[in-house]
C-alpha cells in the first residue's frame, strides 16, 4: 500500500528534453510472494513512439504497465519516465507526473457509481476546473470516441466497447504526454475491437502521443503497424510502394515470455525473426 | 493450492500488520492536510450516522428492557429494588451502549466499507483513482474513519439514553417502580468519570471499525469470492478488536478514574 499521495501544491517535473527517452527501463525485476513475474527488464520508448507488448497470458505485460505508472514498485532496477528516476520521486512530484500519464485499464475501470460525464471529468475535478469548462472538455473528448450521446449514463448501462471507449476518453482528457493501454480489446468481439484500434490509431496519428499498449491479439498489434488514421475514410493501410513501405516506422513490439524479454525490435525485424519460439507464436 | 512454510505464513502476519499500521497512520496524517474531501465525509457521515440510528436504538432499548427486568430478579434477593435503575444506567452509560453500539455498528458498516472498497479494489477502480493522481486513502479511507468517530460517538448516546428509557418503562409499567426515584436513582449513580468512560470507548470503536474495514476491503482480491471473504474477516476481526480494546480502555480508565 505505498503510495503517491497527491498534494494541492503541484509540484512541476521537467517536461522531456527532444529526442529523450519518455519511457525507460533498465534492469527492472519484481517478484509476487516467491514468485518472480519480470526479471531484468531493459528498453527504451522515445518520444512519439508506440511499443507494442505482446505475450502469452501471465508473461507479466499488465505489471510492466502499472509499473510504468508507479502503480507498483520494483525490487530492483531503474524507471525513468520523462527522464525522471520514478523510484526518487517525492509523493507530490509522482503526483504531478501522473497528471501526465493517461492510462486504460483491461477492464476499463470505470467508477461505477459516476455517470460517463464524470468518470470523464474525474481529473478535472480533483484540479478544481470550472464546471463549464469541465463540460467543455468532456464533451469534446466523447466525440473523439463518438459517445457525446451517453454522457448521462451509467457504466452498468454501457456495453463492453462503449465502456472502453468512455476509458479513453477519460485518459485523453488532460491531453496526456504518455497513454499506456493495458489490453484495451481484451474480451471484446472482433468489430468492436476494431472500433477500438481504430481510436488508438486516432490518438497516435492526430495527437502523436507516445503509448504503450500491451494485447494479446496479434492482428490488433498488426492493423496498428500497417494502417493509419485518415480524418476523411478512418482507418487506411500504409502503401506499400510509399516511404514507410507499408509500415508504420513509429511503431516497436516487445515481446515477453515467463516475464523475460524475448524480442525487443520494428514490425519487420518481429515478423523475420528466427526465434523458434517467435515464430511459433506468431503462428 | 500449495503448502505455506510456518515462517512464510509468520511474515505474511507481520507484513499485514505493518500495512494496517501503515494504512492506519496515513489515514490520521491525511486529516491534517490538504485536500480533504468534505462531500465524502458528508455522505459517508449520513450513512453511518443516519444509516445505523434504527438499529442502535432498537438494540439499546431492548437491551435497557433486559437489563431491567434480569436485575429486578437479583435485586429482590437483597431488598434492592430501587437500586435498578442505577444499575440499568451505569451498565448502559460504561459499557453496553458502548460496546453494542460499536458492535452493532461494526457488523453493519465494517462489512459496508470492505465490500464497498473490495469491489473497487478486484475491478481496478482504486488502481483507476490512483493512476487518475488520487490518493485513494485520502478520498476513501479518511473520510470514512472522520465520520465512522464522529458519528459513533453520538450513536453511543443515543443508545445509552434508548437503553435508560427501555429500563424505566420496564421497571415503571412491568415492575412497578416509582418513575421520580427511579430517574433520580439513575441519574444520581452516574459520575464524571462514568460518562467519560462510555464516551472515550466509542472513539476506539470508530477507529477499529473504519481503518479494519477499509483494510480488508483494500486488499481484497480473489474476485467476487474474495470480497465476500474480506467483509467476513472485516466484521469478525473488528468485532474482536473492539472488546479487547473494550477491556484494555476499561482498565485504563478505572486506573484513572477509581471503580
Amino acid at each position: 500500500m505505498a503510495e503517491d499521495l497527491p498534494s494541492t501544491d503541484v509540484a512541476t517535473v521537467e517536461p522531456a528534453k527532444a529526442g529523450a527517452a519518455v519511457v525507460q527501463f533498465e534492469d527492472v525485476s519484481i517478484t509476487f510472494d516467491v514468485k518472480p513475474v519480470l526479471q531484468g527488464i531493459s528498453f527504451t520508448v522515445e518520444r512519439g513512439q508506440t511499443l507494442i507488448l505482446l505475450g502469452p497470458a501471465g508473461c507479466g505485460k499488465s505489471v510492466l504497465l502499472k509499473l510504468a505508472n508507479g502503480l507498483l514498485k520494483p525490487d530492483s532496477g531503474t524507471i525513468r519516465i520523462f527522464g525522471e528516476d520514478i523510484d526518487k520521486l517525492q509523493r507530490r512530484e509522482m503526483y504531478a507526473l501522473r497528471a501526465r500519464i493517461g492510462m486504460v485499464f483491461q477492464e476499463s475501470a470505470l467508477f461505477d457509481s459516476l455517470n460517463v460525464e464524470d468518470n470523464v471529468a474525474y481529473r478535472l475535478h480533483e484540479e478544481q476546473m470550472p464546471e463549464t469548462e469541465a463540460h467543455a472538455r468532456v464533451v469534446e473528448a466523447l466525440k473523439f470516441v463518438e459517445l457525446e450521446t451517453s454522457i448521462d449514463k451509467f457504466p452498468s448501462e454501457l456495453s463492453g466497447g462503449m465502456r472502453r471507449r468512455v476509458s479513453i476518453a477519460r485518459a485523453i482528457i488532460s491531453n496526456p504526454d504518455l497513454i499506456l493501454y493495458d489490453s484495451p480489446t481484451g474480451g471484446l468481439d472482433p468489430i468492436t475491437s476494431a472500433t477500438i484500434m481504430e481510436l488508438v490509431m486516432k490518438q497516435r496519428d492526430v495527437s502523436h502521443t507516445t503509448s504503450l499498449l500491451v494485447t494479446h491479439r496479434l492482428q490488433d498489434a498488426f492493423m496498428l503497424a500497417t494502417h493509419r488514421f485518415d480524418a476523411a475514410g478512418g482507418m487506411k493501410p500504409i502503401a506499400k510502394d510509399g516511404p514507410d513501405h507499408g509500415i508504420d516506422p513509429g511503431m516497436k513490439f516487445l515481446v515477453l515470455n515467463e516475464g523475460k524479454i524475448v524480442f525487443h525490435g520494428t514490425t519487420e525485424e518481429l515478423v523475420h525473426s528466427e526465434d523458434p519460439w517467435i515464430k511459433r507464436y506468431l503462428e | 493450492m500449495s503448502l505455506l512454510s510456518p515462517d512464510l505464513i509468520l511474515k505474511k502476519q507481520v507484513a499485514a500488520v505493518q500495512e494496517y499500521s501503515i494504512l492506519a497512520g496515513r489515514a490520521i496524517a491525511d486529516i491534517f492536510s490538504r485536500p480533504i474531501y468534505w462531500a465524502d465525509i458528508f455522505t459517508q457521515m449520513d450513512s453511518i450516522g443516519a444509516g445505523s440510528m434504527p438499529i442502535i436504538i432498537l438494540s439499546g432499548f431492548f437491551t435497557g428492557c433486559v437489563l431491567a427486568l434480569q436485575s429486578v430478579t437479583a435485586l429482590q434477593e437483597f431488598g434492592a429494588v430501587s437500586m435498578t435503575g442505577s444499575l440499568v444506567s451505569l451498565s448502559m452509560v460504561k459499557e453496553l451502549g458502548p460496546v453494542l453500539t460499536g458492535l452493532m455498528v461494526s457488523g453493519r458498516n465494517a462489512a459496508g466499507m470492505a465490500s464497498e472498497l473490495g469491489s473497487m479494489k478486484v475491478t481496478e477502480q482504486i488502481d483507476a483513482m490512483r493512476a487518475l493522481g488520487t490518493d485513494p486513502v485520502r478520498k476513501l479511507v479518511t473520510p470514512r474513519l472522520i465520520a465512522t468517530v464522529f458519528m459513533l460517538f453520538f450513536l453511543t448516546i443515543i443508545a445509552d439514553a434508548a437503553g435508560i428509557a427501555g429500563g424505566t418503562l420496564v421497571a415503571v409499567n412491568m415492575l412497578g417502580l416509582n418513575a421520580s426515584s427511579y430517574l433520580h436513582n439513575s441519574y444520581s449513580s452516574l459520575m464524571h468519570g462514568d460518562i467519560v468512560q462510555g464516551l472515550t470507548k466509542p472513539i476506539f470503536s470508530g477507529f477499529i471499525i473504519a481503518t479494519v474495514g477499509c483494510f480488508f476491503g483494500m486488499r481484497t482480491t480473489g474476485g467476487t469470492q474474495g470480497v465476500g471473504r474480506a467483509t467476513t474477516q472485516a466484521v469478525v476481526v473488528s468485532s474482536v478488536f473492539i472488546i479487547v480494546v473494550d477491556f484494555i480502555v476499561t482498565r485504563l480508565m478505572i486506573g484513572i478514574f477509581g471503580s
